[in-house]
């Protein structure tokens, strides 16, 4: 009985504390995200946003939560009642799992495994299922051409990130994420950090992963003007805000990887006194909130794009750019002597 | 050399560049809105809003049961009935507009040949069932009562107009 205790019952209990650990503030930070997103798009039309719930608006994401809980539940008569139920809490819980491996600190991680690149990776990929189910659940033709679309796009785009990817790993020699953060502390501070020396590898990377999250300019799988909404058009109440939450969730995480892979995760910008002083989470934390600002302001500044520019700029533009920075990038490393253990 | 120009510019994203420093400048801007429940926009004294009749100051009522505004409504939204009061003074004993057929238009205080039917400057008089905007004698001449100060106001404005 004893040995139930200490060797399964309170590991179990400390890693749900863990989970919790990581899961609540990131819930909080999409709620909050999402206000956040209200309150860049009102700055860029001269308007306020949300201020009217609790002081500058604050409450408002609690408010629409709590709307949306008391909504009811519709599920199209058409439709494939499992599978549409199923849906946005697999693209809900992809976007959570993802977090298992993101280091916020030397050794403050989840799980640390030395694929951990590989599987954010898989599990940014398998994000297309649940849109893709959401899509043909539906049995509605607006729902399921904003699948197809988002298919094609996000699997497009997952060809140049996996690229990207590779670029980095060749700098840091590892495909343990705390690994590939400590290979960016190059003693120059943030200009060390992976995004300048790969930096029209960040550029794609950006542009990747805007397309990768289906946001603006690539929202086209919930174009508004042509598709309602998209794939979740005939969803409602929790059901939407599980596609949502997702949905921020995942801006989120890319984020985070952006951080990772190009920004140098934890790491303080300058390596001197005041800037060291401030945790690692702190920097990581604020790392997250620029990319995710960034996800923002582009929403605020572009209009989206036509289906075929679309396909181009992944297709013809991205992959071969890629293509040739890797082998670029491989040959300087091995023709300088640079490369890692 | 229009071409190396031109794509150069294109790969260093001088545009896209260009159009977010646009937006991030705009994003310091004071924001334009009108918070409106708290704050509101000036109203012209020509404003049409919600009707209202009229008295004259020792509280008889003006409307003398002409029928030009229900004659010139072109919603039909007005009805009157009329017959001669004891102290033999024509007066309405019927006054009532349908407020969800009125166009606001303004037909009938341009009709009025005693200023007793006024649009007013009040446009928040929104309610939660249909029956409540089938607006009667007794509500037009309360909404008289409680508007007149602006809506004197706004006659003496527009005045020398017409």
């Amino acid at each position: 009985m004893a040995e139930f205790w200490t060797g399964y019952a309170l590991p179990t209990v400390i890693t749900v504390a863990q989970i919790l650990a990581i899961v609540v503030p990131l819930l909080l930070a999409v709620a909050y995200y999402t206000y956040a997103e209200r309150k860049v798009l009102a700055w860029a039309q001269l308007r306020k946003g949300p201020n009217v719930v609790g002081p500058f608006g604050l409450l408002q994401p609690i408010a629409d939560a709590v709307k949306l809980l008391m909504k009811e539940t519709v599920i199209p008569s058409g439709a494939n009642r499992i599978v549409f139920v199923a849906a946005p809490m697999l693209t809900f819980v992809l976007a959570l799992i993802a977090w298992a491996v993101i280091p916020f600190d030397v050794g403050l991680v989840l799980a640390d495994i030395n694929v951990g690149i590989l599987y954010l990776f898989a599990i940014s990929s398998l994000g297309v299922y649940g849109v893709i189910m959401a899509g043909w659940a539906s049995n509605s033709k607006y729902a399921f051409l904003g699948a197809l679309r988002s298919a094609a796009q996000m699997v497009s785009y997952e060809v140049s990130i996996g690229f990207v990817i590779v670029c980095v790993l060749l700098l840091a020699g590892s495909l343990n994420l705390t690994q590939i953060v400590v290979a960016q502390d190059r003693g120059w501070g943030f200009l060390g950090w992976n995004w300048l020396p790969l930096l029209p590898m960040f550029v794609v990377f950006l542009v990747s992963m805007l397309a990768e999250t289906n946001r603006a300019p690539f929202d086209l799988p919930e174009g508004e003007s042509e598709l309602v909404a998209g794939f979740f058009v005939e969803y409602s109440s929790m059901s939407f805000a599980l596609f949502f939450l997702g949905e921020y969730a995942n801006m989120l995480l890319m984020s985070g990887m952006t951080a990772v892979l190009f920004l140098g995760g934890w790491l303080p910008p300058v390596d001197v006194a005041p800037f060291t002083w401030i945790p690692g989470p702190v920097w990581f934390a604020l790392k997250i909130a620029l990319v995710a600002f960034l996800f923002l302001w582009v929403r605020a500044t572009f209009p989206r794009y036509r289906y075929d520019q679309l396909m181009r700029l992944g297709w013809k533009v991205f992959l071969p750019l890629s293509l040739f920075w890797l082998v670029l990038t491989a040959g300087v490393l091995v023709a300088m002597g640079w490369l890692p253990e | 050399m229009a071409l190396l120009d031109r794509t150069a510019r294109s790969w260093l994203l001088s545009e896209l560049v260009a159009g977010m420093a646009l937006t991030l400048k705009t994003m310091f801007k004071p924001p334009v809105t009108l918070n409106y429940p708290y704050e509101k926009g000036p109203l012209s004294p020509r404003f049409r809003g919600e009707h209202a009749l009229r008295r004259y100051p020792n509280g008889e009522e003006r409307c003398i049961a002409c029928k030009l505004c229900e004659a010139v409504c072109p919603a039909l939204a007005i009805t009157i009935e009329a017959e001669p009061r004891e102290d033999g003074s024509r007066r309405t004993t019927r006054y009532d507009i349908d407020m969800t057929k009125c166009i606001y238009c303004g037909f009938c205080q341009e009709a009025c040949p005693v200023d007793a039917i006024v649009e007013g400057p009040n446009f928040e008089f929104a309610v939660e069932t249909r029956e409540e905007l089938f607006y009667d004698k007794e509500r037009l001449l309360a909404n008289g009562d409680r508007w007149e100060p602006q809506l004197a106001k706004n006659l003496e404005l527009d005045a020398p107009y017409r």
